[in-house]
């Protein structure tokens, strides 16, 4: 039941309540628990409207206004994105985190896969598993100032290992080319166990009987990883992508902790630069509209993830 | 599961020489394993070097930057975070000597990590009751919502949900910090709905014709034969409150409510000028990690075997 991770959440769940023995039994009670359930369901309905109704509504009405926090917001219509679209600190944002993703997903899915792989070849231990999901289980904040100091200009043991190849010390966090790729391999530094663990967790629900028939008909070990492997590791592959983009194109915290957008605005990333935007120059709607950019961004992703997901799901049922 | 090792490297094997013929899979294997203990040390002895740094004097990391063991030993770092050295032993450690005292964050995690934790799990857990073992009219719908809500990023709603603790007067309160948290969370409600799903009914309908009320259902038998998911699911959550770090940054700046991950970056930013306080740093970082380095040595069995599910987060 816990490793079903090929269960996708939204699909699933919408053909669950349907299960008629299920509700035939249920006969045995009264007709409906309407009360009983709003008493239930209270706690949970009062943070659900005040924590993401309510703000997602106000966030999109904010972002059609001018408002700096004192006072009240001024409706300006179109006018926050018409200046984003004119923006080049926004659009500079959109291509930095952009190539963030791109680099996390090539970077970490490779990674992951080949781990996963590994693991399940070899070993298949907890405490293996444990000590690679160690990095996971640390915040943002712990990974970006260990890294910070690992990767030091002047006495980071990385760059001491790199001068001692002989090669000239690399400013990871002080130079505009270095800086995103460093914020991407701390990402993916903290982010690869726990994705090789999804991974893993797919192989291991795949029938074994397909790889013994795939050797009875004499499939090489590279026939059997095309034909079998990876098809049916294509759901749990999808999802681990969408959750890489969906988490990545949020990065905030070891930007805020180490380079603060910079140097220049080589790691101003869109969320950096919302936060910014409301909280340094108080200009909400700005921020807000952003925001919403950001918002339509992934609900597009996960909006090719369902489709992706739904055309995939048949595979191991 | 155990067919697996025998799958793949068997013709490549076959052509290697006979030594390796009698245990045929021995240079493969050496081979992963070599790759998978690389993995496991870049996964695990960063830890090893911060600790190494935080038993370190500031000075003497500069010119011993590649000794394995502390440069000039001192527990002075960890004391400076705690807030036990005076300013000017402080500054001479390379501290900067402005006052820090993570007792106070770290009491502050603590609350701030319980309270959610506890909140969300309970009500989340009433929630998928009605979800899971209750017949109503719009169930499927209001679900669905709520679910939706995972779609949403939570830079989107912070923002607003800023100026709401704002209007509401409660900046830089614990209560500010946990109210949206406190209530649900609507992975928690997914997850705990899927268990109570397939929780035997019989039980449950048996008391009912005894005359037990849904309430009685819920408190004795329901949340007791799900203690173990409940259990993973409060581990899980209270990992994830620890490690949060926007919210609490827009909400708790201030010393009262700040909390570690957030002291962690104030700390950072003090670091005096062109010598950063590494060995402080280090220190500070190690004890904001401390908790949950405790956590997953008691129940990291628990927390790696519910990766596979937590994954749909």
């Amino acid at each position: 039941m816990m490793t079903t991770l090929t269960k996708n959440p939204a699909a699933r769940s919408d053909q669950r309540p349907a299960r008629p023995g299920r509700i035939r039994r249920g006969g045995l009670r009264r007709y409906g628990d309407l009360k009983i359930a709003l008493f239930f369901i209270a706690p949970a309905m009062i943070g659900f409207v005040l924590f993401y109704v309510v703000p997602t509504i106000r966030g999109i009405y904010l972002s059609f206004t001018e408002y700096n926090i004192l006072g009240d917001p001024e409706w300006v219509g179109l006018d926050n994105y018409a200046a984003i679209a004119k923006d080049p600190l926004f659009w500079n944002s959109l291509a930095v985190t952009g190539q963030y993703v791109l680099m996390n997903i090539v970077l970490q899915t490779a990674l992951a896969l080949g781990l996963a792989l590994l693991m399940d070849r070899v070993a298949k231990s907890t405490l293996v598993r444990g000590a690679l999901l160690l990095p996971y289980l640390m915040s943002n904040v712990i990974a970006a100032l260990l890294w910070f100091w690992m990767l030091d200009y002047q006495i980071g043991i990385v760059n001491q290992f790199i001068e001692w190849a002989g090669l000239p010390r690399v400013a990871f966090f002080g130079s505009e080319e270095w800086a995103i790729p460093t914020q991407a391999l701390i990402n993916t530094w903290r982010h690869m166990g726990y994705t090789a663990l999804l991974i893993f967790a797919g192989l291991q629900s795949i029938p074994q009987h397909l790889y013994e028939v795939a050797k009875l008909d004499g499939a090489s070990p590279f026939q059997t990883f095309r034909k079998i492997t990876m098809p049916l590791l294509r759901p749990v592959l999808v999802l681990v992508l969408v959750v890489t983009v969906i988490g990545s194109f949020q990065v905030f915290d070891t930007v805020a902790v180490t380079t603060q957008g910079g140097p220049v605005n080589a790691t101003r990333v869109i969320q950096y630069y919302i936060y910014q935007r409301a909280f340094t120059e108080s200009d909400f709607g700005y921020g807000s509209a952003i925001a919403v950019i950001l918002f339509l961004i992934l609900a597009l992703v996960a909006f090719i993830q369902m489709k992706f997901l739904k055309g995939n799901e048949s595979d191991l049922d | 599961m155990t067919t697996t090792t025998s799958r793949a490297p068997q013709p490549a094997a076959a052509r290697r020489p006979a030594t390796t013929r009698r245990r045929p899979f021995n240079a493969r294997r050496a081979g992963a394993w070599t790759l998978l203990a690389l993995a496991i040390a870049v996964s695990v002895l960063p830890f090893l070097w911060v600790f190494r740094t935080a038993l370190s004097t500031n000075g003497a990391l500069a010119t011993q930057s590649a000794s394995l063991l502390p440069a000039d030993f001192t527990v002075g770092a960890f004391m400076r975070v705690f807030g036990l050295q005076s300013p000017a032993d402080a500054v001479a450690e390379g501290g900067s000597g402005a006052a820090i005292d993570f007792w106070l964050y770290l009491r502050n995690s603590i609350i701030f990590s319980s309270i959610t934790t506890a909140g969300a799990v309970f009500f989340s857990a009433m929630a998928a009751y009605a979800f899971a073992r209750l017949r109503w009219k719009g169930r499927n719908a209001v679900f669905s919502l709520f679910l939706g809500t995972m779609l949403v990023p939570p830079i989107f709603t912070a923002l607003p949900n800023f100026l709401l603790i704002k209007n509401l007067d409660l900046l830089n309160t614990m209560l500010g910090m946990v109210l949206p948290y406190v209530f649900m969370t609507p992975f928690a409600i997914f997850f705990l709905r899927q268990f109570f799903l397939n929780m035997s009914r019989e039980v449950e309908e048996a008391a009912m014709l005894d005359g037990a009320k849904h309430l009685r259902i819920f408190f004795q038998i329901v949340l007791p034969n799900a203690a173990a998911p409940i259990a993973t699911l409060a581990l899980l959550t209270f990992i994830g409150q620890w490690n949060e770090y926007f919210w609490p940054l827009l909400v708790g700046s201030q010393d009262e409510v700040r909390v570690l991950q957030v002291g962690l970056g104030v700390f950072k930013s003090q670091s005096p000028q062109g010598a950063p306080d590494w060995s402080g740093l280090m220190a500070a970082t190690l004890v904001s990690a401390l908790p949950v380095l405790v956590l997953f040595a008691v129940f990291g069995k628990k927390i790696v075997n519910s990766i596979g599910f937590s994954g749909i987060k």
